[in-house]
């Protein structure tokens, strides 16, 4: 009788952890995390041994403390007796205020920029062809420094707009170009939710001064957001009545009357006025200010960042073959609802990921505000503050920590809409 | 036969002139420029632009004052002579520019800067072009030792110890395979270079250096191991030709050893009489520490080494994102993302800020080196991704072909996957050094002299005081030229390049 007895399994050897393929990688892996682990550690200890030297502790304690420095350009209420992490707020939210400003002028630079470089006027495709090619190889920096140089150096002094036959004119009669900033209108709510301060100015007369704009604002977005949903609400239903019986009914008038209505009657409901910046004494006063530091790196990244983005517009309306629309307009499709319908979410898909990653780099260069002093994250967590309390590890962490965790809410975002657009193959 | 038909023509008339609005520049300008009232006013407007810019800029820079010593004077020189005219001051480049290029680099030595230049360009161009001969490469194997030398200057023997340790590894890949087997030489041409540079460069090459000092040391040890190698080596290599000629050889290598290289040696002993003397060992130039270098030159040694050192470290965190090694996947990930996450500007105040305190107690070392690593580290993580998406465009048939050739995974990312998809980024590459080389401009806030961290300082002194533009046309044209040329060399690569027909 013949017996099947199982195969002897060999046994485990220790040279098969270096020449058997199977566990090789195991062992290479090993050796890799041991290695990370150490190097770690040997920081971690450095520091620790360094921090001990220096009589210095790891607490983020001084947060709380007060901060002692002014902030020129704010959003929020601040004064140098308020605390430090008051204060980084502060920056944060400027850091934020250029970001989007900027991220939105760049936009419209670039599809123009994108858009005119395409055309088939010779003289416009090669001015926009200079525009890219010269911003897109000058440092960043050296456009920001540049655009301050003229604000300051170029612009009109205040004193210019005084007098009967004055040197220099408000743009629209509302807006100043000077050498300390530009002063736009800004909007006054006389009936403000959070209540309004009487503040007494230099010749007796009262002024009055929002307090509570903050949730002014928040309420007419909401509004604003409202209608505009409610407008899409209708447009849907106009869609479906289209698709059963054929016949669209018209909505247009009634869409942009949600749209206008309601925020028109919240801004009259809060006393909403202009206020036009004027000339007083030596200086503009009324609507906003917006200090040539912002100014300067606003529209500093912007052009730069739009040259970016003219080359992704451009390679996003190349990349759709002609094919598409001659396949479109043998269908019958009018050219406006090709470009809608066909071109477009075409391009998108691909000009959206890159663009979105030239927004990122927006706010990332956003840090070189200290070349113009604009008063950033980076500025006070990573400048003042730091300086001041001498917490450079505590400090450089959180800001490389915001940066970090701004970036990964962009980058994630950006996942998340490539899957919805990617191309459904096999 | 007489001609039947009088009056058809046998002779055909010359062809007509197209009409003159559909031929020539004239139908061009029509087309393309006035082809319709949207076109028409967009040319107008964009003329209107361009004149505006040229008749401003135009006067301005062509009438230039380059001879003054002040911008006072250039004023002077302006409301006297050209009636008050705005022009430019370019008195200022004309009296700065050595400084914008070479920072406060000593001017005697200007010379070390441009041969360097020369050296680089040298040896990159048969990596860049391949029309030219393939010997050349030689030279990119030495240049990064003789440039490092030329820059900072000192005694000559520290490159070449540091280069020591490189030929090192070599001889033990190559020749430990037969004697210990593949893995232990592959181990070995990492761990003995890094042992070498760790414990025995530094003294050695102080050592060398040393050989002109009069007492009995551990140089004189090196001075004597060096000849014998050196006689060894010239021996061991002739060997085959002549016995003889073989023996003599090294009996001169030992002789020239002493009367060129070290001559000390023999003072020592006693046998010779030098008051101060030659020789080799004491080779060296005028050193100059990083403080001093500064300028368009500064822009330039940090862009080309961050350029040179980010691209491997690059590909290997790419294959490392790309890696089904969990770990080494993760820590790829983390790194890529972290460094990717946070602009150049914080990691450089970590680097001036804090790197001193994650390096051992008491360890200090020059801020040029500390802001190399940055940039580098930086750079490689832009690169990684750039090079992670050209693996992930390879169809995957390139990966199991691979796979089915039997080949294993550095044959194949070596033979066949790395060349193919360094091909595709190639565009992205030069895209990220680019970028790296504009960013380079960002070490003016952590005390730098950069170009624009000298532009601070001219208009610091009393003389050049409240000068801008020339400053800003100089340095952006600098930037602009070399970054052109850098995206132009991409496209004339992404040509050559291409090998799918179209």
């Amino acid at each position: 009788m013949t017996t099947i007895s199982e195969q002897p399994g060999e046994p485990f050897r220790i040279s098969q952890l270096i020449y058997d393929t199977r566990y090789r990688s195991l062992t290479i892996q090993m050796i890799a995390f041991i290695l990370i682990m150490l190097g770690l550690g040997w920081l971690v200890n450095n520091t620790v041994e360094n921090l001990a030297a220096l009589g210095k502790d790891f607490d983020f304690g001084f947060f709380g403390s007060r901060s002692g420095y002014d902030i020129n350009q704010k959003l929020i209420e601040y004064s140098s007796s308020d605390t430090h992490a008051r204060a980084v707020l502060v920056g944060i939210l400027n850091t934020l205020l250029v970001a989007v400003l900027g991220c939105a002028l760049a936009t419209i630079f670039g599809v123009i920029a994108g858009v005119l470089r395409l055309s088939k006027n010779w003289i416009v495709a090669r001015l926009m062809t200079v525009y890219v090619e010269g911003f897109r190889n000058v440092p960043v920096l050296l456009w920001i420094i540049v655009i301050m140089a003229i604000m300051s150096e170029s612009m009109p002094e205040p004193k210019d707009f005084r007098g009967d036959d004055p040197e220099a004119t408000m743009i629209a009669g509302s807006i100043a170009v000077t050498n300390r900033g530009v002063y736009v209108p800004g909007v006054v709510f006389t009936r403000s939710l959070g209540g309004n301060e009487t503040a007494a100015t230099g010749d007796g007369a009262g002024e009055t001064v929002p307090t509570g704009s903050g949730l002014d604002w928040l309420v007419i977005l909401g509004v604003l957001g409202a209608s505009i949903y409610a407008s899409r609400v209708i447009a849907h239903r106009a869609d479906k009545t289209q698709e059963e019986t054929g016949v669209r009914p018209k909505t247009g008038l009634i869409q942009a009357g949600t749209i206008i209505l309601p925020t028109v009657a919240v801004l009259i409901l809060l006393g909403a006025q202009m206020a036009r910046p004027e000339l007083k004494s030596f200086n503009f006063s009324g609507g906003i200010h917006m200090r040539n530091s912002l100014i300067a790196l606003w529209f500093a990244l912007s052009l730069y960042t739009g040259a970016f983005i003219a080359e992704i517009v451009r390679a996003g309306i190349l990349a759709v073959s002609t094919g598409q629309t001659e396949a479109a307009f043998a269908l019958g499709i009018r050219p406006s609802s090709t470009m809608k319908l066909v071109i477009l979410p075409q391009a998108l898909r691909v000009i959206i990921p890159p663009l979105i990653s030239q927004y990122l780099n927006l706010t990332k260069n956003s840090s070189l505000a200290i070349a113009v002093g604009y008063m950033d994250v980076r500025s006070t967590l990573g400048g003042i503050t730091l300086n001041q309390t001498g917490r450079e590890l505590e400090c450089m962490l959180l800001l490389g920590l915001f940066y970090l965790v701004t970036s990964l809410i962009i980058s994630g975002a950006m996942n998340i809409y490539n899957n919805v657009v990617k191309l459904k193959e096999r | 036969m007489t001609q039947s038909v009088s009056y058809v023509r046998d002779t055909m008339l010359p062809a007509q002139d197209p009409p003159a609005l559909q031929s020539g520049p004239v139908k061009w300008v029509l087309d393309n420029l006035f082809s319709g009232w949207l076109n028409t006013i967009l040319t107008l407007v964009s003329l209107y632009v361009i004149y505006q810019v040229l008749s401003g800029i135009l006067p301005w820079m062509f009438g230039g004052i380059w001879d003054a010593s002040s911008l006072t004077q250039c004023r002077e020189i302006r409301d006297t002579e050209l009636g008050g005219k705005e022009v430019a001051c370019w008195a200022v480049i004309a009296s700065r520019w050595k400084q914008l290029l070479f920072g406060f680099y000593p001017p005697e030595s200007y010379w070390r800067v441009v041969l360097a230049l020369v050296l680089f360009l040298a040896a990159v161009a048969p990596i860049l072009f391949s029309g030219l001969p393939r010997k050349m490469l030689w030279l990119a194997v030495v240049a990064p030792f003789v440039v490092f030398w030329l820059l900072w200057g000192g005694t000559i023997w520290g490159p070449i110890c540091v280069a020591l340790g490189f030929v090192l590894g070599w001889a033990v890949l190559t020749y430990g395979e037969d004697i210990a087997g593949e893995l232990a030489a592959i181990l070995g041409a990492i761990l003995i270079p890094i042992l070498y540079w760790l414990f025995l460069a530094g003294p050695l090459a102080r050592g060398i250096a040393d050989f002109s000092s009069p007492i009995l040391g551990f140089s004189s040890v090196i001075s004597l191991v060096g000849a014998t190698m050196a006689a060894a080596g010239i021996y061991l290599v002739t060997r085959r030709s002549s016995e003889i000629g073989a023996t003599l050889l090294a009996i001169v290598a030992i002789i020239m050893w002493w009367a060129v290289v070290d001559p000390y040696l023999l003072v020592r002993f006693g046998l010779l009489e030098f008051a101060s003397g030659a020789g080799l060992s004491a080779f060296g130039i005028e050193y100059v520490p990083s403080k001093q270098f500064g300028g368009f030159m500064l822009s330039f040694i940090l862009g080309m080494s961050g350029i040179v050192l980010s691209l491997p470290i690059g590909i290997m965190l790419a294959l490392g994102r790309q890696s089904d090694l969990f770990i080494i996947n993760k820590f790829s990930v983390i790194f890529i993302e972290v460094i990717r996450g946070v602009p150049l500007i914080v990691w450089l105040f970590t680097a001036s800020l804090l790197l001193a305190y994650f390096l051992p107690p008491g360890t200090s070392f020059d801020i040029l080196l500390r802001v190399v690593i940055m940039v580098t580290l930086f750079s490689s993580a832009y690169i990684a991704e750039v090079i992670r998406g050209g693996l992930a465009a390879l169809p995957r048939g390139q990966y199991e072909g691979a796979d089915s050739l039997g080949l294993d995974y550095w044959q194949s990312m070596r033979l066949i996957i790395l060349p193919q998809a360094l091909k595709i980024s190639i565009p992205g590459i030069v895209n990220t050094f680019i970028g790296l080389f504009k960013d380079t401009t960002l070490v003016a806030f952590i005390g730098l002299l950069d170009p624009i961290g000298l532009m601070t300082t001219i208009r610091a002194t009393t003389d050049w005081n409240g000068i801008y533009w020339e400053l800003f046309v100089f340095i952006g044209l600098l930037f602009f030229i070399c970054c052109f040329s850098m995206s132009r060399y991409s496209q004339y690569l992404e040509k050559t390049l291409r090998t799918d027909h179209r």
